[in-house]
């Protein structure tokens, strides 16, 4: 069962109302996607939450429904951005 | 999670300096995620052991558990979760990789 791509953006974002989330789907395939997310909340955050933060805004869907998703997080430094 | 998995897991982890849950062996990965990591181990000349998921169904849900992480592969070096592909890859490029196994004491080739 795959997941569209807005499906994915629209948890995440639900989660992390402030992010910035661009999704690729990788192979065309509905099934391999990667994701950058940008947003404040990551800020003193290891890179591990900072990824944990992201898949559990996907509800357990990662490793299910969602095969692939490659994650790649940045803090959002405030007026920089 | 049954006791015989969890004992399976620490005794892996705490017996194996660098300790790779992979889907598929070092030599013959199942998956382009746990082969990447595999290869970034295998260009720094790390010595680790890669345990296969694929085995061991209850392996395969225990590791997910026991880490809180959801995905395949997940890298452990000195009893410490250090991520799954994504992090792995990025530490390697920006050379927090190399950083960590020296801070651990692992020998390794640096990146020329």
């Amino acid at each position: 069962m795959a997941m569209n791509l807005k499906e994915i953006e629209t948890l995440i974002k639900e989660a992390l109302p402030d992010a910035s989330v661009n999704i690729q789907d990788l192979a065309g395939d509905g099934n391999h996607y990667s994701a950058t997310v940008i947003s404040s909340e990551f800020s003193g955050k290891s890179k591990i939450e900072q990824h944990k933060m992201v898949y559990n805004s996907l509800k357990g869907k990662m490793g299910n429904e969602l095969h692939a998703l490659a994650i790649k997080t940045q803090e959002k430094n405030g007026s920089t951005n | 999670m049954d006791q015989q998995t969890k004992d399976l897991i620490t005794n892996n982890i705490d017996s194996n300096d660098v300790c790779l849950f992979m889907k598929g062996t070092p030599d013959a990965p199942q998956c382009g995620f746990s082969m990447a990591v595999s290869n970034i181990l295998k260009i720094l000349d790390v010595k680790f052991v890669g345990i296969n998921v694929l085995e061991n169904e209850s392996l395969r849900q225990a590791i997910k558990e026991y880490s809180d992480w959801p995905t395949i592969p997940q890298l452990y070096v000195k009893k410490e979760f250090v991520g799954g592909c994504d992090i792995i890859k990025e530490m390697y490029e920006n050379g927090e990789l190399s950083k960590l196994l020296e801070s651990k004491n692992i020998e390794f080739k640096a990146k020329n």
